[in-house]
């Protein structure tokens, strides 16, 4: 991979920092009225997740990281992997227990994730931001409770549990918000 | 569709338009000469801490560099007998670009004839006064102001470099490998001291490390040698660097000379040493005092913004 200078570091940009793929956050140039120029970096570790704060000598480089996000389709788990298809040219993927994380809850066959490979292996999965599941599994409703609020618990055909208004029924299709894990609608289709 | 609009306000291109005539105004009112000097020179300045724009010769033309200041241009007028000259002007700096930076700025530089820097930093308080409305500033020795803020002597010479870094990583977290003394202290006054001193209004760092001196002259303060420097700080923002200049022709040269050896310690391309600026220096340059203010900072300060993309028409990434 090729050597970025701080002058490059854009966000969004992946380099390697202390062995971990990291994506630059933020970048600020920094210098005193003479003297030497530091760019102060914001960086996310894509392993861990953790934000990095560093100080760079200005034109100190870094090493780019291999890189890449992809759409892929969720096929199946055997447990231990979980993976993942290329629907253009077949090919398969298999991430393991670290890269799928809080996605888990989130996958369904046939749905599209953005996977992040690293050296070519996944290391990390990004569900969309609205994904419709099937609730499984909730209590009935109360008659006469379809307007007011109050809410109840309900298990998603993916094991994801989430909190939907007291008139939703089992076998709904609903849609829920990834990123907070929270009910937005049913389902368009009927 | 391609971003085609200034990057300021109508408000701030107004208030730069102000600004400017208050400048000007400023330096008429006290007979000081508004001078012109090239952008495009043949020489430049070896500070390893600058990068400069080089534009390559035709054939047997010269390579020709944008300039990073003033100084050297202007230094030869004085040297011609103009007696007290400003300049509000353009100057490049490669490589410079950030809230508080932009690689095409507009600077604001001035000497006074027979004047040291302590005259010179009441100058500058006076002309902050006239277009900021600010009222009283303090003078902090650059050594006095780490011992109040650091709790470190950085001149003193029992002060190691593994005691300025264990500083710099318990305020910072993690430090730049390879750093000399003077990048360590760069460090320590940007990431440390800028911060703190942003609520005490307008600050005066003067009597930096000799080490430190560009080309101002070093002069001997408690039995050290420092050089005869200051850096003017609003709300931890930097906006000025004067000098008492150096007038020995071969100090000077010494000094470019220490400037290019430190660039090749630092694996920076050497600089040709801007021979006639040396020649006027041997012939006359008078005793002066110089400043370079950066107008866009001033600006930035007076309407209040944050990123100096807000009041420059056209800031570098819509340039």
């Amino acid at each position: 991979m090729p050597n970025f200078s701080t002058n490059e570091f854009k966000p969004g940009l992946k380099v390697m920092l202390d062995g971990d793929p990291c994506s630059i956050l933020e970048n600020e140039f920094v210098k005193p009225g003479k003297g030497q120029a530091f760019n102060r970096v914001k960086l996310r570790n894509l392993k861990s997740g953790r934000v990095w704060e560093r100080t760079f000598k200005s034109g100190d480089t870094l090493e780019g990281a291999d890189i890449m996000d992809v759409d892929l389709e969720y096929s199946y788990t055997d447990g231990e992997f979980w993976h993942f298809m290329d629907p253009s040219t077949y090919e398969q993927y298999g991430a393991d227990r670290d890269a799928v994380g809080e996605a888990e809850k989130w996958l369904k066959e046939q749905e599209r994730y953005e996977i992040t490979l690293y050296n070519g292996t996944p290391l990390a999965v990004t569900p969309p931001n609205f994904i419709e599941l099937e609730i499984t599994e909730t209590d009935p409703g109360l008659k006469g409770d379809t307007a007011q609020g109050g809410s109840k618990p309900a298990t998603l055909s993916t094991g994801a549990v989430v909190r939907v208004p007291l008139f939703i029924t089992e076998g709904e299709v609903i849609r829920v918000d990834t990123r907070t894990g929270e009910y937005v609608s049913r389902a368009s289709k009927s | 569709m391609s971003k085609w609009l200034p990057s300021a306000s109508p408000e701030s291109l107004a208030a730069r338009a102000d600004l400017l005539q208050a400048l000007r105004r400023f330096f008429c009112d006290r007979g000081v000469m508004e001078v012109e000097t090239p952008l495009l020179s043949q020489g430049t300045v070896p500070d390893a801490g600058i990068d400069v724009f080089r534009l390559p010769g035709k054939s047997d033309e010269p390579d020709r560099y944008l300039q990073t200041s003033p100084e050297s241009a202007m230094k030869r007028l004085l040297a011609a007998g103009s007696g007290d000259i400003f300049q509000i002007c353009k100057a490049f700096r490669q490589g410079e670009a950030g809230h508080n930076h932009n690689p095409e700025f507009t600077l604001l530089e001035w000497y006074r004839v027979c004047w040291d820097h302590v005259a010179l930093i009441r100058e500058v308080a006076e002309l902050l006064g006239a277009v900021l409305d600010s009222d009283g500033w303090q003078v902090w020795p650059y050594r006095a102001l780490f011992v109040e803020v650091l709790g470190v002597d950085p001149l003193d010479e029992q002060t190691s470099l593994a005691a300025l870094t264990a500083i710099a990583e318990s305020r910072i977290g993690s430090v730049p490998h390879g750093l000399d003394c003077d990048a360590l202290l760069d460090l320590l006054m940007s990431h440390c001291i800028e911060p703190e001193i942003s609520g005490w209004g307008v600050v005066f760092i003067t009597d930096f490390p000799a080490s430190q001196a560009a080309m101002a002259r070093c002069v001997s303060v408690g039995n050290m040698d420092v050089a005869a420097r200051f850096e003017c700080y609003v709300h931890g923002k930097e906006l000025a660097n004067g000098y008492w200049e150096q007038t020995d022709a071969n100090g000077l040269s010494a000094q470019l000379q220490a400037e290019n050896k430190r660039r090749q310690q630092r694996g920076l391309p050497q600089r040709p040493i801007d021979e006639r600026l040396l020649a006027a220096h041997r012939q006359s340059l008078p005793e002066c005092a110089g400043v370079a203010l950066g107008v866009d900072r001033l600006l930035a300060v007076k309407l209040g913004a944050n990123n100096l993309g807000e009041i420059i028409s056209f800031c570098w990434d819509s340039a």
